[in-house]
């Protein structure tokens, strides 16, 4: 699904919501089943992490830990025993295995979103929300991570949320959200 | 100054103000400029009060002696500077009571004496006295009212006059503590002296010429008369006044000295931590800044205003608090409320150090602002163009060593702190580094958690050297005070020696250790004393001439208290060669051999003096026969520990053979003072000396000195704590942005919890180390070339090191990072 809409249209903010990673002043969403906001902020963590992959705009690598370390982050927050193999072949998909032990800020952008896609497919996720991925790239490179990502959704079958104003990447998605002014329109 | 671009600069400031962007720099300031100007003002005043003290001792700043009239001109000089003048006169003479007869020192004085310290009498009840004796009466010492057994109100006769005795001096001043004084006083004013018809041709008159007022007049009046001054005039001032006194003043400016230090270090550290901060906080807005066509100049300019009006407001800040912890110190932890008032110099002194402090270590990130890429706007991954590391620490460095040179007021300390604080930096890096290489390894090859495993790659070796900074200040304080303080102390114990005794004659040494064993006394070692002049060394002749040194050319002219034993004494510490009972080697055990050495052992001060060295060939004149020695040792000697010191020791087979008298020094317990009357009674030609009140003095400033630190150890905690503080709000923003991708990625609170803690448990476990290595190298430089005391290991301090250091990082993190985990993370990572 695609949420697309003007720049304040709400389409973050929707994003953020749907995800539990902010608190509404009303109103509720439900994951899985799950009532998001009848969970502490630890309890929407956990789910997030048996449930959900992001990829942001901005990436949101940390920028101590190598790509490798950043893709087997999740894993080892769920406990995983061969997080470094899994991480490993991960990034070997997004095609990344030879710059496994460079800092982000080693990374060319391009790169740096394909080791969050990594990150984001990682523990097989079963929804996928994905914020403007494309936002801080170039056309090719934009290109390329679109191609990727919908490739790694079709590949694992996960349900992805794509927020952005890209009309062309919108249509890939199978149903179309629009936005304006906070509110959704047909 | 561009008029609009400063109140841009001040609209900025106000901005960040609110938005608390300045809280931690200026609090680090107000902290710094606070604890230089609590330290600089309350040492003043410390210092001010010693020297005041030790003046009481003169009875003036300024002291010339002499046997002779003086010249008017030295009265008018130093009337001419505005100083205050008194002339007194002491000499010797028989006073008499009923039919009694005895020697004392009658001293005539003017009004207006004494100008420095207070007499304390008592004429029925004690107090201070508030002018000199009337005209016909006079004020008598203790001893000489036991030994007559007077009362106040009784005569006594001096020379042709009868005097009412109206008091009893209770505490005197001016006393020449040397062998000559140690008759009974009788204090007279000076319109009586005619009178008495003792004041003749040819008589044993000393006067002297006291002067007091300003230091700076009286330092201008002390150089001034260093070039007037005729051969039997002697000059003294507070420093010459007893070596026991200038060691303890000396000792006491070097505490506080380490102290102000340590201080100024942390602030430092303080200072650069919050400013690299800013800097950092800072980069988005220049960069936008830029994109809109601010030249770097202007941009500059911008942001040095700004540093500008914080370091004014804070440094206003921190001599206020200054001002009022140290009148707060004065008044309820010396409990002193007649100590002088500061003086301006340590205000500004650290009002000038602050913003030194501020751009000594803040300069430098702001050069880097000015040159930030405006494409930061698109491109966020641009951080701050590199400016060399070395160059950054490097001028910091030199700024905190310029300012410590300043501050200690000694250019071997100062120059000391230069070379450690670079050679400690270099080192400390290099050390944390390698940890954390060393651990970024094993983590990696041990699957250890991520915590671990990214401290090799952040800035934690930043944080590690700041903290460990910190801490190593602390742990020296610490231990360097403790140690110092004790071993200060220990040297002047309860039953420390308040009595010397000198003039024993060989044949008298039996009986006089009798009269101690039946007066229940202790009996004192009697040490021999032989007079003797330095005539040559290798062989070469030597007079006053050869040496340019005043002091080198006073010890060759007059003779030498020479003394001779077999053991060194205890209360004396050997630094270089041996004594002589340990140096003869099993090989050559025969008896004979040893008796046979001829050799020397001189103070270390006096061989400096003197140019000695060991192994040197010194020939001395001793009742008109010389003899040669090596000198085998050198020995360092405590003056403050009321002991009798000799410069020079020989062995027994050198000096035995020749005429000499015994001194000896002893506690009198308060209960037993009549049994120095006794001694004088009994033995009339040795002389006791009572020396209670400089014993009394001593401690005075041993006592005054130790709280002094102990406060100022409280400031260098507070400042380590900002440290603390500062150096984990440093990495804070890359912490809140790292728990927020966290917590998208599904980590729950409890293993952020787990996560930072290990972490500090970590940076604290380093920082404790190296902290802790470094406080030991340090406490060695400062024992051994500093301070001058014996250096112990004390292994407590690695202990509280290490532990001290975990603990008090995760408490500070735990506290500072709790808020991390509770804001929605949506908000951090679109608040970048």
């Amino acid at each position: 699904m695609a949420i697309t809409g003007a720049s304040g249209s709400g389409k973050s903010t929707l994003l953020g919501l749907l995800a539990g990673l902010d608190v509404p002043g009303s109103g509720t969403v439900k994951l899985d089943g799950t009532d998001l906001f009848l969970l502490d902020e630890d309890g929407r963590a956990r789910l997030r992490a048996k449930l959900a992959g992001f990829v942001f705009q901005s990436f949101q690598l940390l920028p101590t830990l190598s790509a490798l370390e950043n893709v087997m982050l999740p894993l080892e927050l769920q406990g995983v025993r061969d997080a470094r193999a899994r991480a490993t072949e991960s990034l070997n998909e997004v095609g990344l295995a030879l710059r496994a032990h460079h800092l982000p800020k080693h990374l060319s952008g391009g790169e740096q979103q394909r080791v969050a896609l990594a990150r984001a497919f990682v523990c097989g996720p079963k929804i996928l929300f994905a914020d403007e991925p494309t936002g801080n790239l170039d056309a090719g490179n934009g290109a390329q991570i679109m191609d990727l990502m919908f490739e790694l959704n079709r590949l694992q079958g996960t349900t992805l949320i794509l927020v952005t104003h890209d009309e062309l990447l919108s249509k890939r998605c199978g149903k179309q959200l629009r936005l304006e002014a906070g509110r959704m329109v047909p | 100054m561009n008029r609009g671009r400063y109140l841009l600069a001040l609209n900025f400031f106000r901005r960040d103000w609110r938005a608390g962007e300045w809280r931690v720099l200026m609090l680090a300031l107000v902290l710094a400029v606070g604890s230089l100007s609590t330290v600089g003002l309350f040492a003043d005043r410390v210092r001010q009060a010693l020297s005041l003290q030790a003046a009481s001792l003169l009875g003036a700043d300024l002291r010339i002696s002499s046997t002779r009239p003086f010249s008017p001109e030295y009265r008018k000089l130093a009337e001419k500077l505005g100083l205050r003048v008194v002339e007194n006169r002491t000499f010797p003479s028989m006073v008499s009571h009923q039919d009694q007869v005895t020697l004392a020192e009658i001293q005539s004085v003017p009004a207006g004496y004494p100008l420095r310290g207070k007499i304390d009498i008592n004429d029925g009840i004690t107090h201070v006295a508030t002018g000199i004796p009337h005209a016909g009466s006079v004020w008598v010492d203790e001893r000489l009212m036991r030994r007559f057994d007077l009362h106040v109100g009784d005569e006594l006769g001096v020379g042709q006059q009868r005097f009412v005795v109206a008091a009893r001096i209770v505490k005197d001043i001016d006393q020449s503590v040397g062998f000559a004084s140690f008759s009974s006083r009788v204090l007279m004013n000076e319109v009586d002296v005619a009178g008495t018809g003792l004041l003749q041709e040819g008589s044993r008159i000393a006067y002297r010429l006291m002067i007091a007022g300003e230091p700076a007049p009286i330092s201008a009046l002390r150089i001034a008369l260093k070039g007037m001054l005729s051969s039997g005039e002697k000059l003294e001032d507070v420093t010459d006044a007893r070596p026991e006194i200038r060691t303890a003043l000396e000792r006491a400016e070097q505490f506080l000295g380490l102290a102000a230090l340590t201080t100024a270090l942390l602030a430092g550290v303080a200072v650069m931590l919050a400013a690299r901060r800013y800097v950092l906080r800072h980069l988005d807005a220049c960069a936008v800044m830029r994109c809109l066509g601010i030249t770097q100049s202007a941009l500059l300019q911008l942001f040095l205003y700004q540093f500008l009006i914080a370091g004014f407001i804070a440094v206003l800040g921190g001599l206020l608090s200054g001002y009022l912890v140290q009148a707060a110190l004065v008044e309820w932890v010396m409990r002193a409320t007649d100590l002088p008032q500061p003086g301006f110099l340590p205000a500004i002194k650290a009002a000038l150090s602050g913003f030194a402090l501020l751009f000594g270590f803040a300069f430098l990130p702001l050069l880097q602002l000015r040159r930030i890429s405006p494409l930061r706007v698109i491109r966020r991954e641009l951080g701050l163009p590199g400016v060399s590391a070395w160059l950054v620490y490097g001028i910091a460095a030199l700024v905190l060593a310029s300012l410590f040179l300043w501050q200690a007021g000694s250019l071997k300390l100062g120059l000391f702190v230069l070379a450690g604080l670079l050679v400690g930096l270099l080192m400390a890096w290099c050390v944390v580094w390698l940890w954390l290489r060393v651990l970024a390894y094993a983590a990696v090859r041990f699957s250890w958690p991520h915590s671990l495993r990214k401290l090799a790659n952040s800035s934690v070796a930043v944080q590690v050297v700041a903290l460990s900074l910190g801490g190593m200040a602390l742990l020296v304080l610490t231990l360097v005070r403790g140690d110092l303080l004790q071993s200060w102390q220990g040297k002047l114990p309860f039953d420390a020696p308040n009595r010397f005794v000198v003039g024993i004659q060989s044949e008298q040494r039996q009986s006089l250790q009798e009269f101690f064993r039946q007066q229940a006394v202790s009996v004192p070692e009697l040490l021999p004393m032989v007079k003797g002049r330095l005539v040559a060394v290798n062989g070469q002749a030597i007079s006053a001439g050869s040496f340019a040194d005043p002091r080198a050319k006073g010890l060759v002219e007059r003779e030498f208290n020479l003394s001779y034993a077999q053991k060194m004494p205890v209360w004396n510490t050997l630094v270089q060669g041996r004594w002589w009972n340990e140096s003869h080697t099993p090989a050559s055990p025969s008896r004979g051999n040893e008796d046979n050495n001829a050799e020397l052992s001189v103070e270390e001060g006096i061989a400096k003096t003197l140019n000695i060295h060991l192994g040197d060939q010194l020939t001395y004149d001793v009742a008109g026969s010389l003899f040669s020695a090596p000198v085998t040792s050198l020995r360092r000697v405590q003056w403050d520990s009321m002991r009798v010191n000799f410069f020079v020791i020989a062995t027994p087979v050198l000096l035995q053979d020749y005429p000499a008298s015994y001194l000896a020094s002893f506690y009198l317990p308060p209960d037993k003072v009549l049994a120095g009357d006794a001694l004088s009674r009994q033995f009339p030609n040795m002389l006791l000396i009572d020396i209670r009140e400089v014993i009394e003095q001593v401690r005075g400033i041993i006592a005054q000195v130790s709280q002094t630190v102990s406060v100022v150890f409280v400031y260098t905690l507070l400042s380590g704590l900002l440290v603390l503080y500062a150096a984990l709000l440093a990495t804070q923003d890359e912490r809140i942005h790292e728990a927020a991708v966290l917590r998208v990625l599904g980590a729950d609170s409890a293993y952020l919890r787990r996560l930072y803690l290990s972490e500090f448990a970590v940076i604290g476990l380093l920082a404790g180390l190296l902290a802790s290595l470094a406080a030991v190298a340090l406490g060695w430089v400062l024992a051994r070339y500093v301070l001058d005391i014996p250096y112990r290991l004390n292994s407590i301090i690695w202990l509280s090191g290490v532990s001290g250091g975990i603990v008090m990082v995760m408490l500070v993190g735990y506290f500072s990072t709790r808020r991390v985990a509770k804001i929605p993370p949506l908000r951090v990572l679109r608040g970048e």
